[in-house]
């Protein structure tokens, strides 16, 4: 530490002003010539097409469902308002509100008693053990409840012999469960993080001071553990906004959600501008959600 | 390293915690032991146990069109990750190392959003895209698309790794009068390295599993074997699909285990 430090103090007295200028002119553009290629790919296939998603939702649906760029209107912004539209966007918010609560609450304590055991080495194991859902491919993860829920399935089975439940399979309790199991691991890695590199002597500081085991987990973990808890709320809400695989899967007509419809409009319902304002609107509230996180101290996902 | 008394807590409390634990392990785990068990099974339905065979697996490697999505699904991962890798990590070495230039901010927030955007969104932004300006849509156009979102992964990747990293070390070795490009080939490129690889190794796992993009920007004949089997989902539930599940299954943990491996490498070495 104390050569760093000596070196930061001599940077700050012993140097030339002209060749400072100059190393720090320098280093700007090797920091923009070391960017520039993907700087200049992510404009070219991120920034221009997410401008040319606002800009076709005001132009007229041509023929094929191309947009025709003329006739500039907002009507597939006023669409957004119409009754069935408003039923599949509230049903998309609500699961994924839901979604993110109940991820949250079996997460947490899940994550918690990963983050305290005593060895490192559990905690590695427990750790990897979360990470290979997480990284297994969703698809797959998604059609293992295809398959559990079929309806000659045991589950199904289980379940009309005990008269607990039908027919799961094509019904919102079935598209629930499948944003469940597939992005819980999300919820619990931040979570991990967040709680592991707490620092526990603050706990104990509490507990010193006749805080009970509740008192101290409130006053003291929860609000310490409040990034993990953000990012991870996050990293579940923004997908499950915009499932599409999920409900597609586990889901029948009755089930859409925001992502099928938007897939729609540029497949069987040919209206890509409005698809484009369906976009366009789910764009904005994730914007939203981010700048609100970003706001609120976190800094990294 | 052992944890503060502050962490333990009371035998109950513990008690409950553990038996969540496992059931969320449970919860996990059982839906993809059951895919895995039954590719095994003679019978022609899923969920029905007929016995063991191999047959599926047989037919999966017999299906001239699967086999072709797995050949376009090799060639997009393997294109789109070593692009990305490189783009990815001049990136993180640009905002990491850097800290004046020119569009650095709007870079920077730029660089996180394709990570946060939901799917769909980018699938029909880029679909757009690449009919306004003429791409034919192929094995291009996924290629250009993976590599679109892969690039922030790996960028956040190798920049956790540089935040990691003395920078000491680069001016010793420019102290020592290593040019540029020395110090970066022997200091700055081997102590990243476990970052570059750990990223390298998402991008190809992103790359092999998504569904969405890919079956929004494929063209004919081009589609990948997620985009594949998504469409035999749709159509009918089959064991030769759990065959299919199984094998992307034993790739993903093989990429898990061999990112822990060098990131592992990397905290000896570091």
């Amino acid at each position: 530490m104390t050569i760093l430090d000596e070196r930061e103090g001599n940077r700050e007295t012993a140097v030339n002003p002209k060749l400072e200028r100059r190393a720090r002119r320098r280093d700007a553009w090797r920091g923009f010539f070391h960017a520039a290629p993907a700087y200049l790919y992510l404009t070219l296939f991120f920034t221009l097409p997410l401008i040319i998603v606002f800009v076709f939702s005001f132009a007229s649906r041509g023929r094929t469902g191309r947009p025709l760029l003329e006739g500039w209107n907002i009507d597939s912004w006023t669409r957004l308002f119409e009754p069935l539209v408003r039923t599949i966007a509230l049903r998309s918010f609500w699961l994924a509100v839901l979604n993110t609560a109940l991820c949250l609450l079996v997460g947490y304590p899940f994550a918690y008693w990963i983050a305290t055991r005593r060895k490192q080495a559990t905690r590695n194991i427990l750790l990897v053990a979360v990470l290979i859902p997480f990284w297994s491919n969703f698809l797959v993860r998604t059609y293992a409840w295809r398959m559990l829920l079929d309806s000659d399935g045991y589950i199904t089975q289980f379940g009309e012999m005990t008269g607990l439940w039908g027919r799961l399979l094509f019904t919102v309790p079935a598209v629930f469960l499948g944003l469940l199991y597939g992005y819980l691991p999300f919820m619990v890695l931040p979570l991990y993080a967040a709680i592991e590199r707490l620092d526990w002597s603050l706990v104990e500081a509490g507990r010193d001071l006749y805080a009970s085991g509740a008192a101290a987990f409130r006053r003291i973990t929860l609000p310490l553990s409040r990034p993990g808890i953000v990012a991870g709320s996050i990293l579940v809400f923004i997908p499950s906004l915009g499932a599409y695989v999920t409900p597609d899967i586990l889901g029948g007509a009755k089930t859409t959600l925001l992502g099928n419809y938007i897939v729609t409009q540029f497949g069987a319902a040919r209206n890509w501008p409005f698809g484009s304002s369906i976009s366009g609107a789910i764009l904005i509230v994730m914007l939203a959600v981010t700048v609100f996180y970003f706001r609120s101290g976190g800094r990294t996902l | 390293m052992t944890l503060n008394q502050g962490a333990a807590a009371r035998p109950w409390v513990d008690r409950i915690l553990a038996i969540n634990g496992w059931l969320v392990f449970a919860f996990l785990y059982l839906p993809i032991l059951v895919v895995i068990v039954f590719s095994f099974s003679a019978s022609p339905n899923v969920g029905i146990w007929g016995g063991f065979s191999l047959h599926w697996y047989d037919r999966m490697f017999g299906n001239e069109q699967l086999m072709n999505a797995l050949r376009n699904s090799l060639w997009v991962a393997a294109w789109s990750t070593v692009i990305s890798t490189v783009l990815g990590t001049a990136a993180a070495l640009a905002i990491d190392r850097y800290r004046r230039w020119l569009g650095r901010g709007v870079f920077d927030a730029v660089l996180y959003l394709p990570v946060i955007i939901p799917d769909v969104t980018m699938a029909v932004m880029l679909l757009m895209w690449f009919t306004q300006v003429n791409i034919t849509l192929g094995r291009l156009s996924i290629i250009l698309a993976h590599i679109a979102f892969n690039i922030s992964f790996v960028a956040i990747v190798v920049r956790a790794r540089l935040a990691n990293m003395d920078p000491a070390m680069e001016e010793a070795a420019a102290d020592l009068y290593a040019s540029r490009w020395q110090a970066f080939r022997r200091i700055t490129l081997p102590l990243i390295m476990p970052g570059v690889l750990g990223g390298g190794l998402l991008a190809l796992t992103l790359s092999l599993d998504d569904v969405v993009i890919t079956s929004l920007v494929q063209g004919p004949g081009s589609a990948t074997l997620p985009v594949y089997v998504f469409g035999l989902i749709k159509r009918s539930v089959t064991p030769e699909i759990n065959a299919v599940s199984t094998l992307m299954l034993a790739a993903s943990i093989f990429l898990v285990l061999a990112s822990l491996a060098f990131q592992r490498r990397g905290e000896r070495s570091g």
